[in-house]
Order: C-alpha cells, then structure tokens, then sequence
C-alpha cells in the first residue's frame, strides 16, 4: 500500500483531449510535500508515513512542533498528516514527493473538508421534499414533515434526519480519475469535483476499489533523484525547478497558512 | 497570472496550433464546420447561419449560431476552441447595436435581416469576399 499525498485545492477548469472530449478537472497543488516522520511496527505497532506539506511562519508553530520538525530536518510544515503504509513503501525521513506519485488514468479517492453551509434546514441538507405549496399548508412549506409515531415508541428515534448543521466535516470521493501531472509545477488534475474551498487541504490516496496501475511508482514517485526510476528521468531539473515554484508562491501562501490549519 | 489561468492558456495554444480562427461578433453570419463521428468513420458537416451570441471566458469561450432550417430555428452553441470544430469560416459581418442578437428569436422574414457592415476606412481590406444573403 502506497502512501497518499498532501495538496492544495487551486480550482476547475476543463481540458480537452484529443478525441475532442472534454473533462472538468480540479487542479491540486503539491507544496513541498516532504517525510516528516515514519511509524513503525516495531516503535509505534503500524506501518505509517507521516507527511508535511506547505509553509508556515516559525513563530505560529509551538514548541513541541518545532523540535519534531527539526528532528526529520525540515522545515516547519503548515499541515501534517499520517499515511498508513504497508512495510516495503516506506519511504526515508526527508523526502520530497512529486506529482508523478500518481499517474495519468489511475483512479484515486479524494479527502477534503467540505464547505460549511451553517445551520440548513431538512430540504437542503437530506433532500426532503418539504410540504405543498397549496392546500392548506400555512407557513410551513419547507419543513420536515412528521418525525415519528405516537405514544408507542413515544420519542423520536435516535439519527432521525433533521434540520441541524450542514457541511465543514471531512469528505472522500471514490474512484475520481488522474487526468494529467505535472512535475515541474507539481500540479495534479482530477476529474470532476472535489470537496471544500479553494486553498482547501485535499488529501489523495490511490482508489481502495481499483487496482493500482502497474506504472505507479513504488514506493513513492519522489523528486530529486532518489533511488526512483520516474524520478530519475528528470531528477536533475527538478530539485531547482520546484525551489523557484515556492519562491514565487511563498508570500500569498503565508497569509493564508497562519489561520488555515491550526486546527 | 495564477495556475489556472496558465493551464487555460497553454490549453488554447495547443488547440489553436494548427487553427486560424476569424474574427468575429455577433450578427456575424458564420459557416462552422463540425467534425462528425457516424459509425466509425467521421465527416465534416457544416452549420452555417449567423452568430447570435458570443461569451469570451478563456479555454471556456463559446458562440452561438442561429439558422432557419426547414422553416425552423435552430441554434447551436460551439465551444471556440473545441478540436471537434474542424474551422470557422467568416461569411459576412454584419451590423448590429447589441453584443446578444436573442431578440431575432421572435422574428422571421424580412425583419430577422441583418445589414452588411460597411468598413469605410480606406487602408483595412474586406476580410471576405461574401456576398452571400443571410438566410
């Protein structure tokens, strides 16, 4: 089992193949996603890579943190994040992944927390029909309608579907496909929609209910030339390439890794 | 410019490569030719009528194109860059006060006439040779 990844949600857009097709894709991006720790059978009692991802102001990070990011030798990561990995794809402390971890066609499933809707009501939040327009229903059109019997069980059951809060929990999507990736910019693109915000943390795993491709790189498709044959192919261009990336993006990521992920 | 506007960019490089793709507006009359798969082999149909609306949006760019067929109107909106349109011939322009022609949708005949738009500069050239009548 192969590690996931830590991305940024930039946006949609659509792609056109060349069969004339398009698709609309979210465009997720990597930002120096690096092995912050490893957990082990043996220390910890589960095979586990924990990753760091993103920028953060050293004054934001407490204490503890920075000794832990100082131990991996990285620099201090907005947003961390255990993997569970099987034994033979862990992957060394330090290690930068790319965005050739995953391939173009493979199916993954896609982890972000959504956008908060606040407080909705039974029609948005279960799809209730409500009630009609006309005969006789006065002011309560949008309501749920009964929530139980009568004096037998005498109570509403536990779980029964109701107005209440609605959205900023955590979602998967199953089986999106991997359009296309780009190491140099460390862009991914996935097919279709993918939960929460822009600038939103989305995490990517392969698909639990599809195949790995035999082409995936494994244990990890790394930067930099490691022992990885994709990363091999342009390990040398790549380590200055993604340097030069965050350069550029360093400052609007800042103001936003502050707040982003405290929590 | 950010990512996405990178992407939608390198997007309309690549399918514009081999394209020249006229300029046009609204009230523009337009022959589109579209590639079309019937069973397995494909063929180019053409769908020639004027262009009602025009939404410039990047990659995401599309026009609409009016014609009366058989006494009926029909309309079809292409994505601009989309590879399925093999090319888009300018046939006539023509002179119009509004970026959206929807209120040809309720005439027919003689009042759903556009005028030809004279261009009285001296220096620029007539980019057709159409004389052709708007149906």
């Amino acid at each position: 089992m192969r590690s996931g990844l830590i991305t940024r949600k930039i946006g949609m857009t659509r792609i056109f193949r060349d069969d004339g097709t398009h698709v609309p894709v979210t465009v997720l991006r990597l930002e120096k996603c690096e092995v912050v720790a490893q957990r082990t059978k043996e220390t910890h009692g589960y095979d586990a890579l924990q990753l760091g991802v993103g920028p953060v102001k050293v004054k934001n990070v407490s204490g503890a943190m920075r000794g832990h990011f100082a131990k991996a030798k990285v620099v201090p990561k907005a947003k961390v994040v255990e993997f569970r990995v099987s034994s033979d794809a862990l992957v060394d402390v330090g290690a930068e992944f790319g965005a050739s971890h995953f391939v173009s066609g493979q199916i993954v499933d896609v982890s972000a927390t959504s956008k908060g809707k606040g407080f909705a009501g039974a029609m948005k939040r279960h799809n209730f029909s409500g009630l009609r327009a006309t005969h006789g229903v006065s002011i309560s059109h949008r309501s749920h309608g009964s929530t139980g019997q009568c004096q037998d069980p005498g109570k509403v059951f536990k779980g029964k579907k109701m107005a209440g809060h609605m959205g900023a929990k955590r979602v998967t999507v199953q089986n999106l496909e991997i359009v296309s990736t780009d190491d140099d910019r460390g862009l991914i693109l996935v097919s279709g929609a993918v939960p929460g915000s822009k600038e939103g943390w989305v995490l990517i795993r392969d698909a639990v209910k599809k195949a790995v491709p035999d082409d995936a790189p494994f244990p990890a498709g790394l930067l930099g030339g490691a022992e990885e044959e994709v990363a091999e192919e342009n390990g040398g261009e790549d380590a200055p390439q993604a340097a030069v990336d965050d350069a550029e993006n360093a400052p609007d990521r800042d103001a936003t890794a502050g707040d982003g992920d405290q929590g | 410019m950010n990512i996405i506007e990178q992407i939608d960019q390198e997007q309309i490089g690549k399918l514009t490569e081999n394209k020249d793709i006229p300029v046009f507006a609204a009230g523009d009359t337009l022959r589109v030719n579209v590639r079309v798969v019937e069973g397995a082999r494909e063929r180019v149909q053409a769908f020639e009528g004027v262009c009602i609306a025009r939404s410039n949006k990047g990659v995401n760019s599309n026009f609409t194109v009016r014609k009366i067929s058989h006494g009926e109107g029909v309309e079809r909106v292409f994505p601009l860059y989309s590879p399925r349109l093999e090319s888009i011939v300018l046939i006539r322009r023509g002179r119009v006060r509004r970026a959206k022609l929807y209120y040809l949708r309720s005439l027919r005949g003689r009042k759903a006439r556009i005028a030809e738009k004279q261009d009285h500069r001296p220096k620029a050239k007539a980019k057709t040779g159409g004389t052709t009548t708007a149906s």
